[in-house]
């Protein structure tokens, strides 16, 4: 049987797109394609609309193969990849809203980003004013007796973003969860069109908060590529400091909110404590809290100095003496474990499927992490695990995490002892040219495409985890209680903003 | 467990002594606040937080407020969980086209007398967001704003300065003494 790279080697190669290849292909190729990511040899790593029609990017890690195939539309349309490949289908849909590009045969024909607010359709496309009148929204139907329907949202009870939630359960037990989404659709890959590379840079930054560091890298690495600058060695240094830092302070967090949920305050206190640490020692070596805008294409905009380097190694001495309490806290309470252990399972065939990323994925057995492959430096220069477990429930996730915590303390002390000197930023020069970037982020792969013309962004897409991950959190929550939706959706942490752009 | 309580128990508190609120956030406020409201409330306030199309960075230093270095609750405020129970709104982001109606119900459903608090560089003008087609601009573009505290996002401490000069504001002076300079 074909590989992937000669299945889609059918098609025309494109020039000035790197670092993987770019394929014009026809529909019969995209259609084969579409058949590989159905029957599992292939993972989806991105589905977007430009101009010149529609976009696909495919992951076989088995053949250490990506690649990104592109079909023109013509007249309008394009064969849908959801047909036959369910992880594809909100991506289409937000193609169908954004652009006006129609998947043809696609399973599910309502809008996914366009709630009908917006006074145009087609804001990407062929735009056209309408009336800003909100749509009625289908929601998917459940039959049974005694089923009731419990709506949530967009404005939810704590302090995160908002999304509607339709439970539909029998009595506790829910029998369907369907979400809405594209309540915080800002519109910023139109606003990225035609912006500098350095505004892009800002807005990339702000797509989804919590992972502003991974976001600025992966945008750096597709402006690099695309215009094949060389990103000074310290540079590289830095934004994995910078990085690891990021996903040390979302993972204290978020265990400690899931210890919340299941009202185990104590827990969620002291790791409170552990991201605040982190987010302080970030703010006085980087100048922000959470490093926004700290990297730029080109490199870095900070330096660190030896009194910074002191003061991360205090942290990481700190985190190290306080951390392990914590973890024996978590492992030898029953109560919380109770809650934790055999809920919101992910089967490992749907993780696989929808390629999962992050400790979603890697605790339903989907052994993938983008800083091992496809890799970039300085992680080849670095040792690390990647955590991997099987069972795939709450806890699993939480473990992960915990393991992750650990490795992020190993590489931020290896980096402080090898950090290169010289400079930490190159010019980036005005040119042609396309890009792809693929970054590890705490919640899981970020891909980001760009295509610059004469110093500006032409189109810019930013794939968030969360992509693939939403539909997952439908899965995972059927059958049980509803009292356990929290903690599910808590153990995912998906990134509303991120999702809706 | 019981290792930690007791450390709990004998270190010194990681609660730190608070910052002087803001002065530009007084003046920004004293025009808004009546005494009736001042009567009513007091010194305690219920926050409901509403995210209105933030990037979620604004919703984590806001979560940054109730951690043990800045204990708002300390103060007499605390987040709630619906509007009903609030006396202010903090409403973050550039408020979305597709937010727009929410934050109006919700903001409907806050009980008078009530504040809103626009937090976050967007959620002032819209930020890096204004202009786009899925945008309004700014929460007072939606609903009457009392105090804006900017930051891309702002930090705890600045959160801090502006919640507790409307704290300030908000009981400046008690029923008594309002009747006094009355």
């Amino acid at each position: 049987m074909a590989t992937l790279i000669e299945t889609i080697s059918e098609g025309r190669k494109v020039e000035g797109h790197r670092p993987w290849p770019r394929f014009a292909v026809d529909a019969g190729t995209w259609n084969a394609v579409a058949a590989r990511l159905a029957d599992g040899q292939a993972t989806l790593a991105g589905l977007w609309g430009a101009a010149d029609g529609v976009h696909m990017a495919v992951v076989d890690v088995a053949d250490k193969a990506l690649a990104v195939i592109s079909l023109d539309c013509p007249q309008g349309m394009f064969p849908s990849v959801g047909r036959v490949h369910p992880p594809a289908i909100r991506l289409e849909r937000a193609i169908a809203d954004l652009f006006g590009l129609l998947p043809e045969g696609a399973p599910d024909a309502r809008p996914w980003l366009d709630h009908g607010r917006w006074g145009v359709r087609h804001p990407l496309g062929r735009c056209v004013d309408v009336a800003g009148t909100p749509v009625d929204y289908p929601f998917l139907t459940a039959e049974g007796e005694s089923l009731h329907q419990i709506p949530v949202g967009p404005v939810h009870a704590g302090i995160i973003e908002p999304g509607h939630f339709r439970f539909t359960a029998n009595g506790e037990t829910v029998v369907r969860l369907e979400e809405r989404l594209g309540y915080v659709h800002k519109g910023i890959e139109a606003l990225a069109a035609g912006a500098d590379i350095a505004h892009g840079a800002k807005l990339a930054g702000r797509t989804s908060g919590d992972s502003t560091v991974a976001y600025g890298i992966a945008y750096a690495h597709a402006v690099e590529a695309a215009l094949a600058v060389a990103v000074p060695p310290r540079a590289v240094w830095l934004r994995a400091l910078m990085g690891e830092l990021e996903r040390l302070a979302n993972h204290f967090g978020d265990v400690g909110a899931v210890c919340n949920d299941a009202a185990f305050t104590i827990a969620h206190a002291h790791f409170g404590v552990l991201r605040e640490l982190v987010l302080r020692a970030a703010g006085d070596c980087f100048g922000h809290r959470l490093m926004r805008d700290r990297v730029v294409p080109g490199g870095v905009a900070v330096g660190l100095d030896s009194n910074g380097a002191e003061l991360l190694r205090a942290l990481l001495r700190e985190l190290r003496r306080r951390f392990p309490t914590l973890v024996e806290l978590y492992d030898d309470t029953a109560s919380v474990k109770d809650r934790t252990f055999g809920t919101g399972i992910l089967s490992q065939a749907l993780a696989r499927q929808y390629g999962a990323g992050g400790f979603i994925g890697r605790a339903s057995g989907r052994d993938f992490d983008a800083r091992r492959w496809p890799g970039y430096p300085p992680y080849d220069q670095l040792e690390f695990k990647v955590s991997v477990l099987s069972t795939g429930d709450v806890n699993a996730r939480v473990w992960v995490r915990i393991q992750e915590i650990e490795q992020s303390l190993l590489l931020i002390g290896q980096i402080l002892d090898r950090l290169p000197d010289g400079v930490a930023r190159a010019e980036v020069p005005r040119g042609n040219g396309e890009g792809l970037g693929l970054v590890e982020g705490f919640r899981g792969d970020i891909l980001v495409w760009v295509r610059l013309g004469g110093g500006r962004v032409e189109r810019c897409y930013l794939r968030d985890p969360s992509w693939f991950q939403w539909p997952l959190l439908e899965a995972v929550i059927k059958d049980n209680i509803v009292a356990d939706f929290p903690l599910c959706n808590k153990s995912f942490n998906c990134s509303y903003s991120g999702h809706d752009l | 467990m019981r290792k930690i309580l007791f450390e709990s128990v004998v270190s010194d508190p990681l609660t730190e002594s608070p910052p002087p609120p803001d002065d530009a956030a007084v003046v920004e406020l004293a025009a808004a606040v009546n005494r009736a409201a001042r009567r009513r409330l007091g010194r305690s306030l219920a926050i409901r937080e509403v995210d209105a199309g933030s990037c979620n960075g604004c919703e984590l230093e806001i979560h940054a407020l109730n951690n043990a270095f800045y204990d708002l609750e300390r103060f007499g405020m605390r987040f709630v969980a619906s509007p009903r129970h609030a006396d202010v709104l903090l409403v973050t982001g550039p408020v979305t086209k597709n937010m727009r109606e929410a934050l109006e119900r919700t903001y409907r459903a806050t009980p008078d007398p009530k504040w809103v608090v626009a937090v976050g560089d967007c959620a002032v003008d819209g930020g890096i967001f204004a202009g786009g087609y899925a945008v309004e601009g700014g929460v007072s573009k939606v609903v009457p704003v009392d105090l804006h505290i900017r930051g891309c996002p702002p930090t705890p401490t600045a959160m801090l300065k502006g919640l507790l000069a409307l704290l300030e504001v908000s009981s400046a002076a008690g029923p008594t003494r309002v009747g006094e300079k009355d």
